[in-house]
């Protein structure tokens, strides 16, 4: 069954393998052969040696008589996560030449559970950029259409799960870097709570934001590659303290008061209205009411709602996010690893130069805005007075969630621009993250949902918010919404 | 009554890094021990890896909750850890990690001894902060090394008030911290090695002036260079003053070689350090159970068990402040009680002969040739008459100076010196009429009602009788024999 192993997803092509339709060898052949032929610029590192051996060892385990849903299923990874087996760049020069000597938490819990990695994956320097047209090693292709941006900054994760090259693949969400390239590719991803993956091994760019999350073709491929992600671990200090959860067995447990015709009867999701402002794409709106529509045919009630300080929700990312990011890249300083100038006066001129030649524009712009807006003088007016309107943010979300269980919305204003479109003016795509950024600044699960084409047959994405902790309760809505419905199964003409 | 120097009052507050005894560094598991080989006790934590992230040692908290408890200071339930930006290759993040806003030990009071009277310096604060690396220079010419090894080992920050008023003044609460934090366990004391470095911020005044401008003499590490800097730094201050210069707030390092202080920077060129909360640590929690814990496992603090001495033992005050300077000397003094010699024999020794040797010979307690069970078994012969308290004090002197390592009988000792009092009446008289036949002054001078001259008839009586005499004795016969005569 070679020529079709690349269609298949996470749970299908596991339970290929375990029927032994197809082995964890001859999958990740099939893929390794389509990454290596990657047009979309998607993979930064194809690790064949690594992938083959590893499909060998899962393969083994399997005869031995292991089982498991992931054992000897390929996936690939944002290459903002450390890996022993590859080199990381987090898609900067400045970690030139760089191997880390241990697994990211993410990953080591990914190989355990028998995934095979192919490589590593593109991505916005330092994952800031919602285009992936900030990564060092150049901008990302949309498979859909490879003049326009996959979004990001997790782009070469969306890019590659959409274009087939890999059933799923890590990301991580600091503003909407999962849930926005997932919509522009029309692939379903999810952010979950903050602390529900652990960050050890995932290179910061704005702690208090990062979260990790998988990106894949279906709600249930994300469910099982949540499970054996997340969890607990000692050394991340803001990771949550709770069992492992089994996100597969929440997304399939039925509501009460659920029939077949209506698995999402009693259901109530709000739809803030700050989130459809009239200036909203029309075909971005349609496409969304339309999968909001299908969901009330599956039982659930939409519910007006209000989220009254989106719109602020800008310029606090975009002073907490930098401030974080100034401080966290300061250990990128040509002292022990990465890239060091050649040529330099003295100290302070070997901080400069190295950091200077090696960081790329946006990077710096946002290292710039953060050391401005921690400075003595301004902090008060900008880093603590942000702060405060993040707490309103979250408390906002409480009140929603006094009304409705789920929140909805679109995931960006537009469908993916064109490459370069944006030109030299960041501001533009900074605004454009309107909708993923107040759920990421509250720490809240988010989901993105493919709902259908829009403009130049693009995909839309629908946005699904929940209270902490309640991936189950949004897998369990984009899962039967994705049973009911083909948006997910649209792909990119080959 | 303040002691003013050259017309100024002096203005002194302290800032003390205390290196916490914890196996592990303060956010990593590398071990702290000091002295291996460079870079091999640094972790990918401590390397500032990408990816790598900070967890808390909870010993290194449980440490600043004792010291907060000893000083009697408030337990913050919630303190917060912040980033201190700046640029430095021996500081591999790019930051240190410090409490700021809100450190876990805030207020509480350092008690100390000056001029025989108990004092105390008010605390600010103390907070947890990771130490720095080392930068090793001149190891290669135009390179420097770095030694990260120190990187991340724990400190615990101690800030006082403004409260003392002297270079000497100054050492003592120096002394009485650095006795206190080793007492509690949380510190090893070590100087040399850097666990306990002191900042003195030095500032002087005309009596009701305002506080002065203050100048900080970073990193002492000694209490002799502490003395000697504070003493210098007032100096110069005030000779600026006099000479109609403003004294500019400045961080100065002290130079044991020339004994002067020289500027490093002045709050002009201070860095904008841009601290804000370390997002990678949650809140630092000390619940009241967690005090409770710590508490029940506290050493008994030096002033309580000064009480107990006085109370069971029946020290004098003096005595028991002594015996309680530090957790060595409480030891040593229980020990040598124990082993049945008499409480106050024990002070008298340790506070006059012992301290004396060690003074003399530059040792610790820890390192006395006559320990503690030794002393005892001394004091106990000199107790029960075995020998006069003059004896005593050879038998000290031949158990002092034996042979290190060699063990010592007392008993044996006795015997070969021939410290025993002479017990024989006759031998005893025949010195004594000695001593009255050969000093025919002396006791001219005693029956013309000069007692001076009966005490110097004892003397020469106790010197003739090679000390052995019992003194009492002596005594006792001469007052017949002189009667009599």
């Amino acid at each position: 069954m070679t020529a079709a192993l690349h269609t298949l997803g996470v749970a299908e092509l596991g339970k290929a393998i375990a029927s032994g339709l197809t082995s964890s060898v001859e999958a990740t052949q099939a893929l390794l052969a389509r990454a290596k032929a990657d047009t979309l610029n998607a993979f930064l590192v194809v690790d064949e040696a690594g992938a083959l051996a590893a499909a060998k060892a899962a393969d083994a385990r399997r005869a031995a008589g292991e089982a498991g849903p992931l054992l000897g299923v390929p996936v690939a990874h944002k290459d903002i996560f450390v890996t022993e087996d590859t080199p990381t760049t987090a898609g900067s020069r400045i970690l030139e030449g760089y191997r880390s000597p241990f697994d990211a938490t993410v990953v080591a819990r990914l190989k355990a559970a028998g995934t095979v990695s192919l490589g590593k994956l593109n991505c916005d320097e330092f994952a800031m950029g919602s285009a992936n047209e900030n990564s060092a090693f150049g901008p990302v292709r949309n498979p859909w259409d490879a003049t326009r941006v996959p979004g990001g900054s997790s782009g070469g994760s969306a890019a590659a799960v959409a274009a087939q090259l890999v059933p799923a693949a890590t990301g991580t969400d600091t503003g909407g870097s999962i849930r926005q390239p997932a919509g522009f590719t029309g692939v379903t991803g999810i952010k979950p709570t903050y602390g529900v993956c652990s960050r050890f091994g995932m290179i910061a760019f704005a702690s208090s934001l990062d979260q990790a999350g998988p990106l894949a073709r279906t709600a249930e491929d994300c469910a099982l590659l949540l499970s054996a992600m997340s969890g607990f671990d000692e050394r991340d200090s803001t990771s949550v303290q709770k069992p492992p959860q089994d996100f597969h067995a929440q997304m399939l447990a039925a509501r009460t008061g659920a029939s077949a015709a209506r698995p999402l009867e009693g259901l109530r999701i709000g739809l803030p209205k700050e989130f459809f402002p009239a200036a909203l794409a029309a075909d971005v709106g349609g496409r969304v009411r339309a999968a909001l529509a299908e969901m009330e045919k599956l039982g659930a009630t939409l519910v007006d709602v209000s989220l009254p300080r989106t719109e602020l929700s800008i310029p606090v990312y975009y002073i907490i996010a930098p401030a974080e990011a100034s401080s966290n890249l300061s250990r990128y300083d040509g002292v022990r690893y990465g890239h060091r100038a050649a040529k330099f006066a003295d100290l302070a001129d070997m901080y400069r130069k190295s950091r200077a030649e090696a960081f790329g524009p946006e990077v710096k712009r946002r290292i710039m805005i953060g050391t401005y807006v921690l400075s003595h003088g301004y902090y008060d007016a900008y880093y603590l007075q942000a702060q405060k309107i993040r707490r309103m943010i979250a408390d906002d979300f409480q009140a929603c969630f006094q009304q409705c269980d789920l929140i909805a919305g679109p995931i960006a204003p537009t469908v993916a621009w064109k490459i370069g479109e944006q030109g030299d003016d960041p501001v533009k795509a900074y605004l454009a993250d309107i909708f993923t950024l107040p759920g990421s600044l509250a720490g809240l699960p988010g989901m993105s949902v493919p709902a259908g084409l829009g403009e130049g047959g693009m995909p839309v994405g629908l946005q699904l918010l929940g209270n902490y902790f309640a991936e189950g309760t949004l897998l369990h809505a984009a899962h039967h919404l994705q049973l009911a419905t083909d948006f997910h199964t649209l792909r990119p003409a080959a | 009554m303040i002691k003013l120097v050259r017309g100024y009052e002096v203005v002194i507050g302290f800032e003390t890094h205390t290196q916490l005894s914890t196996e592990s560094k303060i956010f990593s598991g590398a071990s702290t021990a000091f002295g291996a080989a460079p870079n091999t006790q640094a972790s990918a934590v401590d390397l500032a890896l990408p990816g790598t992230l900070p967890v808390l040692n909870r010993g290194a908290v449980e440490r600043a909750i004792r010291l907060g408890l000893a000083v009697n200071a408030t337990i913050a339930p919630l303190s917060i850890f912040a980033r201190k930006n700046y640029f430095y290759p021996d500081l591999p993040k790019g930051y240190q990690i410090s409490q700021y806003e809100i450190p876990v030990v805030q207020g509480g009071t350092v008690p100390y001894t000056f001029e025989g009277e108990q004092r105390t310096v008010r605390l600010t604060r103390a907070h947890l902060e990771e130490d720095a690396g080392k930068s090793i220079h001149g190891a290669q010419i135009g390179q420097s090394g770095i030694d990260l090894n120190r990187a991340g080992t724990p400190l615990l920050e101690i800030v006082t008030e403004p409260d003392l008023r002297s270079s000497t003044e100054a050492v003592e609460y120096a002394k009485a911290l650095h006795a206190l934090v080793v007492w509690l366990g949380i510190c090893d004391g070590n100087m040399q090695e850097g666990s306990f470095r002191c900042d003195a911020n030095v500032s002087v005044r005309k009596p009701g002036q305002p506080f002065g401008t203050r100048r900080e003499i970073k990193n002492l590490n000694s209490f002799r260079f502490l003395q000697q800097a504070i003493d210098y730094e007032i100096d110069w201050q005030i000779s600026e003053i006099e000479d109609g210069r403003e004294i500019v707030q400045a961080t100065v390092l002290f130079d044991p070689d020339t004994g002067e202080t020289r500027m490093m920077r002045t709050k002009e060129d201070a860095q904008d350090y841009r601290y804000f909360p370390d997002p990678d640590l949650p809140p630092l929690v000390v619940s009241r159970e967690w005090v409770e814990e710590v508490k029940a496992r506290m050493p008994e603090l030096p002033r309580a068990m000064a009480a107990r001495f006085v109370a069971q033992d029946g020290l004098p005050e003096y005595d028991a402040a002594m015996m309680t300077q530090s957790l060595a000397t409480a030891r040593f003094y229980e020990a040598a009680r124990d082993a049945g010699a008499p409480a106050k024999l024990v002070a008298n020794w340790v506070m006059g002969e012992i301290a004396r040797r060690l003074n003399a010979e530059g040792k610790e307690l820890s390192a006395s040739p006559v320990d503690a069970p030794l002393l005892a078994a001394m004091l106990r012969r000199i107790a029960d008459g075995t020998i006069p308290n003059a004896a005593g004090r050879k038998l000290f002197e031949a158990l002092w100076s034996r042979p290190a390592g060699t063990p010592a009988d007392v008993d044996a000792l006795i015997e070969q010196l021939g410290l025993k009092p002479m017990e024989d009446a006759g031998a005893l008289e025949a010195i004594i009429d000695e001593v009255l036949k050969a000093n025919q002054k002396s006791v001219d001078e005693f029956r013309a009602g000069k007692d001076k001259a009966f005490q110097a008839l004892v003397g020469q009586a106790m010197k003739a009788s090679k000390g052995k005499a019992n003194p009492a004795q002596v005594n006792e016969m001469l007052r017949k024999k002189l009667g009599n005569v």
